[in-house]
């Protein structure tokens, strides 16, 4: 009796929250919810994504403090001296099931660090693990000297004594002498480099060019080279000239070398041209050390790679990125376009025209590795081949254009990107008011002129539009441009001082396959890992630079035009 | 000018109102456009009928616009104002489907012939619209634009005509000081006599005003009005309007469409105190609009 009476009243409350609920429910206060959620969840995905990348890469450069490490180990104490680059915690169970520790005294999980200890010929390898509790001491020396080699990575121990022509020079303060000669190296090396550069490479260019010449001639049927033999004689004498100053310049890049005493006891030879900076990690200032980040990022960004992509900056790559990017919105802001004005403007709305449409943006939608095919396929073998048979019948069987390139991969992502940019000029097209045409047609003016003068203008933030959303899909491409131009190492920049300059055919570096390869294919995976962060974070920044800058170019056309628009 | 410019919508919206609206017409021209002799026509009209696709929007129309002088066209929206004068200056080109028999002569000459050039023609023919429609440039690239596509224009030259088509448009004034400004920064007013400014800058004869006011507050509609007295000297001047007062203000002429026939063009004057035709009287007075 007493339950049935209870009753109704618990269903009437449960009625009533649920109406509640249901209120809620309609309130439309869930879905505010929801989708708070998901942007939250982007937002934080991004930054997380970008946060991480840009403390491993920009971690890379700061001048880390070098340890002198004393350890147990299987082969009795053991001594060496470097940067520690990871800490990790080895889960108890798989620290003794590897064997690899020796028995341990201590409870918990045991902790290992990874020390860069560098001195890669004398005393391999050059990162390795050791567990905390096998450390009985550990000291920072402050006359420790960091030293970047051109090969063979870091490395790193005091002097015992510097040479000259192989005898010890005697002073006071070797580091300050020490930089000094390396200083002097710095100079000797700039002075090569000039050398090959300026000399050297433009004169190897024009004795090419001179074959080619000749080689022509004899096609032709033309064996009178007199002339030819004469410049190349001439060139010849100037490389002479060359190569013997560059030779004198080795000789005084040879001249010193530093004895470096490293962990364990022993000594190394450093011949100092193989030296690129040196420091003192231990003895610097938090002020010296931003001043040696600094230089260090700058370098980065300034050098070449060396010893297989591992070490030393990515200029070319960042250099090939830029440049391959410039030429492909280049090539397709003008095609985009004038496809959009035939399709909108002139040609007769119908099936036909719908069908184009469909097509167009099914394209967008094709896997880019496909697009790298067909541009092997087409662009490479067939277009450039022709122009090898037609123009550069005398450089065969070595072909021009009939290899990937630098402007067969912009033309390559041109395609693969054309369909944004024919969209979005489309779209601009339409929004232009009929009235604004009409009164220019009013006025006398032609379709054309109409088009050129009030037309264009007007859609010209619809295109940048699209040429913004084709460079960000351009700049983060990388399966394409393996088969249509990009290289692990290009021995030139695209670039140079020799006519025309731009060269079109030449293979060139870029940052998303340099990430590819320096974190896949490296031959050194622990000294590559860092330049992979550092690299994907400047891929990263200058896609957000590029688009910043077309963001705000349309950003400006936009306003001049918005109340046209209404 | 004030005298003409106050009274209601209700005035001539009763069939004694007809008689009232005498005192409002501006014009006192009280011959037929019918009786004018030849060289006082600007635009002769003959039998001409327009086909959107297979519909009709305007039946067998023939009338004389005389030179120099202000011609209304009225009806009720619909009937076919628009799509009349936009034959004028061949607007209707520019739609796909549009069939037109017939002819129009400008000064004695088909506008429809082939060796007509367009461009050419509707430089003759200005056109104002009904929405003041500035291109988004300076207020002097707005006037200078249609004297640019008439070919290479010294600087010093252009910049008198660019002033003068101000003036003329009673612009100057108010825009002297700002003509590097862009024109979309004028007020809806001075929009509306930018874009006449510019129509008239390139010197047509003729200027058509499709309904030049009637997105206008009363004061930019009064100084249009104004603009419309000085302007009729030296041009001709056809203009659509869906306000009875402002086309007795302004017109010398009225016609009167009525689903896409002309029912009656005659004098102002007439059309507004003695109409021939009962549907003309029945829509003067607002029995239907
Ligand atoms: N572009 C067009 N295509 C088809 N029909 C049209 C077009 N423009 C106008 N019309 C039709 O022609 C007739 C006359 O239109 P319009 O000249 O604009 O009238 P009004 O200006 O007198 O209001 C209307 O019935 C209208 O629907
Ligand atoms: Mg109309």
């Amino acid at each position: 009796m007493e339950t049935s009476e209870r009753l109704p009243q618990e269903h009437r409350k449960l009625f009533r929250e649920r109406m509640n609920l249901g209120v809620w429910f309609k309130s439309g206060e869930p879905w505010v919810w929801l989708t708070a959620t998901a942007v939250g969840t982007s937002i934080i995905a991004v930054l997380g994504l970008i946060g991480i990348i840009a403390v491993k890469g920009l971690a890379h450069f700061w001048p880390a403090d070098v340890i002198t490490f004393e350890y147990e180990s299987e082969l009795g104490e053991q001594q060496i001296s470097g940067e520690v680059v990871q800490r990790e915690r080895v889960p108890r169970a798989q620290f003794e099931e590897s064997g690899a520790g020796r028995a341990i005294d201590i409870s918990g999980d045991p902790t290992r660090l990874m020390i860069k200890s560098g001195n890669r010929r004398v005393n391999p390898p050059d990162f390795r693990w050791i567990y905390t509790h096998d450390i009985t001491k550990q000291e920072k020396q402050q006359d420790l000297i960091t030293f970047e080699r051109l090969e063979w990575g870091n490395a790193y121990g005091t002097i015992v004594e510097l040479r000259q022509d192989g005898n010890a020079v005697s002073t006071v303060n070797p580091w300050r002498e020490l930089k000094k000669r390396i200083g002097r190296v710095v100079d000797l090396r700039r002075q090569a480099k000039s050398i090959q550069n300026r000399s050297i490479d433009r004169i190897n260019y024009k004795l090419e060019k001179l074959r080619l010449k000749q080689r022509k001639r004899e096609l032709q049927g033309n064996f009178n080279t007199s002339d030819l033999d004469w410049q190349r004689e001439q060139l010849n004498q100037e490389y002479a000239l060359r190569e013997h100053e560059l030779n004198d310049i080795n000789v005084e890049l040879d001249r010193d070398t530093v004895v470096i005493a490293i962990a364990g006891g022993r000594e190394s030879v450093i011949p100092l041209k193989n030296i690129v900076r040196a420091w003192q990690p231990n003895a610097m200032n938090v002020f010296s050390k931003f001043g040696h980040y600094c230089a260090s990022i700058w370098a980065f960004l300034s050098e070449g790679s060396r010893e297989a992509n591992t070490e030393g900056g990515v200029f070319p790559a960042l250099f090939g990125t830029v440049l391959m990017v410039l030429l492909m919105s280049v090539l397709v802001t003008p095609f985009g376009v004038v496809a959009a004005v035939y399709l909108r403007e002139y040609a007769r709305q119908g099936v036909f025209v719908r069908l184009i449409r469909i097509a167009v943006n099914n394209l967008a939608g094709v896997p880019s590795i496909v697009y790298g095919v067909f541009g092997l396929g087409f662009f490479v073998y067939l277009v450039g081949g022709t122009i090898d048979s037609v123009f550069f019948q005398a450089a065969k069987p070595a072909p021009t254009f009939g290899t990937p390139g630098l402007i067969w991969a912009s033309l390559t992502l041109a395609l693969l990107t054309v369909p944004v940019v024919i969209v979005s000029t489309e779209e601009g097209l339409t929004r232009i008011p009929k009235s604004l045409r009409e009164g220019s047609l009013a006025l006398g003016a032609t379709k054309a002129e109409t088009l050129f003068k009030v037309v264009l203008p007007m859609a010209s933030p619809s295109m940048l539009t699209g040429v913004i959303l084709a460079i960000a899909r351009a700049a983060g491409e990388v399966a394409p441009l393996m088969l249509v131009g990009v290289v692990k190492l290009a021995p030139t920049l695209p670039v140079d001082g020799n006519f025309p300059f731009l060269h079109l055919d030449r293979k060139f570096m870029h940052l998303g396959f340099h990430i590819y390869d320096v974190g896949y294919q490296s031959p050194n995976v622990d000294a590559a890992r860092p330049l992979v962060f550092a690299t994907a974070l400047l891929l990263v920044i200058i896609i957000i630079v590029l688009n910043l800058t077309a963001i705000t170019l349309r950003n400006r056309l936009e306003a001049r035009y918005r109340e046209a628009m209404n | 000018m004030t005298e003409n410019s106050a009274p209601s919508e209700s005035v001539i919206a009763s069939p004694s109102g007809v008689r009232l609206a005498a005192k409002l017409v501006g014009s006192t021209d009280t011959r037929s456009p019918s009786e004018l002799p030849a060289d006082d026509v600007c635009l002769k009209v003959s039998n001409l009928a327009l086909f959107y696709g297979s519909k009709q929007s305007l039946n067998e129309i023939s009338m004389r616009i005389p030179r120099q002088r202000v011609t209304a066209v009225i009806g009720p929206s619909g009937c076919g104002k628009s799509t009349l004068i936009r034959c004028f200056n061949r607007m209707n080109d520019l739609i796909d489907g549009v069939s037109i028999t017939g002819r129009i002569e400008l000064n004695g000459l088909e506008i429809h012939d082939e060796d007509v050039d367009v461009a050419q023609l509707r430089r003759q023919v200005g056109m104002v619209f009904q929405r003041p429609n500035p291109f988004p440039k300076s207020v002097y690239e707005n006037v200078a634009y249609g004297l640019r596509l008439a070919g290479k224009v010294p600087k010093s030259e252009l910049d008198d005509r660019v002033e003068w088509g101000l003036k003329s448009a009673a612009l100057w004034d108010e825009v002297h000081d700002r003509l590097n400004d862009s024109a979309l920064g004028l007020s809806g007013g001075q929009q509306q006599r930018l874009v006449i400014a510019r129509a008239i800058a390139v010197e047509p004869s003729v200027l058509l005003l499709d309904e030049p006011a009637s997105a206008l507050d009363p004061i930019s509609t009064l100084k249009i009005e104004e603009l419309i007295a000085d302007l009729k000297t030296r041009y001709t001047i056809v203009i659509v309007t869906h306000n009875m007062q402002q086309a007795a203000r302004v017109s010398d002429f009225t016609a009167f469409l009525y689903l896409g026939e002309l029912i009656e063009f005659d004098s102002t004057l007439k059309i507004f105190t003695n109409p021939s035709e009962s549907k003309t009287e029945d829509y003067v007075t607002g029995r239907y609009g």
